[in-house]
């Protein structure tokens, strides 16, 4: 259904994402893409509906070379589900799942008649659903939503770009489970970017584990499970395994992306005004050359201003940080605890801010490692 | 001059030359509308051609920002020798005042539609085209529309000063009134100026709510007789 020869991914700077790749999907496959960020999974996948071009090799689609087709007609021909904020948010469920059968120029009753059978599928309630807008449901429903319009044109190839990688883990459950019985259903070929093994493990018919652009290892889970084929195979499996939770890793896992980040020469009235708009505690200080300088706190920046302080720099907290390098979850823990939940900033080793750790995150990261 | 007096000098006044006021008031709607067509026509295709190609539009802003610089009534002085004296001088210079607003905010309204929603577009088969007008123009929307909302008031106030250029308008009976030391035929011109700008702002507030997600899905409920509430 779609295969791969020789396919490589060259960047103008000379980075190579892909990397002599062969591959051959069969029509009806669940085939799941895994590896550590960087692998070029995001970019194999996206080579398949031209989102990419590859620079070198074949990539043919139901046996036709896609760089002989219009890529706009190729993308209507395969179903796409990204992993967040996919849906257009300004149009309703309902047209949101139409897209693409009105792209292609179904008449609008045929339209409307698919919309609800799609509906009905998912077990969504038509008259609750289809005229509501993505923005007032949640991530795990709009997910769903995503995988129905990738589904609305009866596609033979659907590609899947970590469509669950943001949900909790029980919608993310739930969803699996709900793509299975489709994929049982529907005999789709699935193509499903992902870099949780355990999910991976889960979906998959085949799994292919690459690194740096290079295949390691394509197999049925049970084969990689028990010969994985290089160490590489077998310390990533391994790792992400271990389902306890150890005190002494790495707060890696855990980094979030700052929220909200201020120069020196902030003034503290705006600064809290903001913090009061977004509904944080605490921002990061950076100063013009984007190293940290330190954190505010919403309660001492308060007290800065009853002191007639004006600048940010007057309520700077510098020695509450982690080092990535040395940092482990024992001592996120302890600094959080410490200070009533307020985010820690996470450095590298010449003092650049790499973002933040919150008591939300480590709790997720907990229930995750739990439910495994 | 007490109160009384004054709101019966205008009133007086009004009675005794409505015809004058309503042609002024019509000559201000024409130079204001025209100002502003243009403005919208150039600009906003401008503001999109400049979302994909980064690179010129920096300099290109920083060109439409330069005339917000130059006081306007310099800038009306500038282009008689351009325009000569009258009312395409007056419009210009209101085009080349109404500018940067909706200029820029056609820029970063679309340049700020989330990335994601366009590759999203682009994966499902949209052409170039169709991203554009179904998914970014739409909603960069009500950002361009409060640029637009900015410049119109800008132009019906600052329209007021093609009288001082030998051109039409409400402008002139501000003029003529501050010549005559006349509070009331000052009033008689600024008073419709104020309401034009307040009207038009306002009308533009409603056209911007029309443009909002949640407005437009109500629309589509109404019309299709459903319920909306959650």
């Amino acid at each position: 259904m779609v295969s791969f020869k020789n396919v490589e991914k060259k960047y103008p700077d000379g980075t190579v994402a892909v990397d002599g790749l062969n591959l051959d999907i069969k029509p009806g496959e669940f085939v799941v893409l895994i590896g550590p960020s960087g692998c070029g999974k995001t970019t194999t996948l996206k080579m398949i509906n031209r989102l990419e071009e590859c620079t070198s090799g074949q990539i043919n689609v139901n046996g036709k070379d896609i760089m002989s087709l219009n890529p706009v007609l190729l993308r209507r021909e395969i179903g796409y589900v990204i992993q967040e904020r996919g849906l257009m948010p300004h149009h309703t469920v309902g047209e949101n799942i139409g897209t693409v059968p009105q792209l292609l120029g179904w008449p609008k009753d045929k339209i409307d008649k698919r919309i609800d059978e799609l509906l009905e599928m998912a077990g969504l309630s038509i008259e609750k659903y289809k005229y509501r807008l993505p923005g007032q449901m949640s991530g795990g429903q709009q997910q769903r939503i995503g995988v129905l319009r990738a589904l609305a044109s009866d596609p033979e190839v659907v590609l899947m770009d970590e469509p669950f990688g943001a949900l909790d883990p029980i919608s993310r459950e739930s969803l699996q489970n709900e793509l299975l019985d489709i994929h049982k259903k529907l005999k789709k070929t699935i193509i499903f970017v992902t870099h949780d093994i355990s999910e991976a493990l889960k979906l998959a018919d085949r799994i292919v584990i690459m690194r740096q652009g290079k295949i390691e290892q394509v197999d049925t889970p049970e084969e990689i499970l028990n010969n994985p084929a290089t160490k590489f195979v077998e310390t990533f499996i391994g790792s992400e395994q271990l389902s306890q939770i150890s005190p002494e890793s790495s707060v890696e896992g855990l980094i979030e992306e700052v929220i909200y980040s201020m120069g020196l020469n902030a003034n503290i009235r705006d600064v809290l005004e903001k913090m009061q708009d977004m509904d944080i505690k605490s921002g990061q200080v950076l100063n013009t050359k984007g190293k940290w300088c330190g954190s505010v706190y919403m309660s001492t920046l308060k007290k800065a201003k009853r002191e007639g302080g004006l600048k940010v720099n007057e309520a700077l907290h510098v020695n509450r940080k982690l080092f990535i390098e040395e940092a482990n979850l024992r001592d996120a823990a302890e600094m959080l605890i410490d200070k009533e939940g307020i985010p820690i900033p996470i450095l590298n080793a010449s003092n650049e801010l790499l973002g933040i750790v919150t008591e939300n995150g480590l709790a997720k990261y907990t229930i995750n490692k739990l439910i495994k | 001059m007490n109160n009384q007096n004054f709101i019966e000098s205008f009133i007086d006044y009004v009675s005794k030359n409505y015809m004058r006021i309503l042609t002024a008031t019509g000559e201000h709607i024409y130079i204001s509308v025209v100002a502003l067509a243009i403005t919208l026509v150039t600009c906003i295709p401008l503001g999109i051609y400049l979302t994909r190609n980064e690179k010129i539009a920096p300099y290109v802003i920083a060109f439409a920002n330069i005339f917000q610089t130059i006081p306007s009534l310099a800038l009306l002085g500038f282009l008689i020798f351009i325009f000569g004296i009258g009312n395409d001088n007056a419009i210009c210079a209101l085009f080349l005042y109404a500018m940067l607003p909706v200029l820029q905010n056609t820029y970063t309204g679309i340049k700020n539609v989330d990335h994601g929603t366009v590759e999203a577009a682009r994966g499902m088969g949209m052409t170039n085209l169709q991203i554009l007008m179904k998914v970014q123009v739409p909603l960069a929307m009500p950002v361009i529309i409060s640029g637009v909302r900015v410049a119109s008031v800008w132009i019906i106030g600052t329209a007021a000063l093609a009288a001082a250029i030998g051109g039409g308008g409400l402008g002139r009976l501000i003029f003529s009134g501050l010549s005559l030391i006349r509070d009331d035929i000052i009033l008689a011109g600024a008073l419709p100026a104020t309401l034009l700008a307040l009207f038009t702002d306002f009308g533009l507030k409603k056209f911007q709510y029309y443009w909002i997600p949640e407005e437009r899905a109500k629309r589509i409920a109404r019309k299709l007789k459903v319920d909306y509430s959650n």
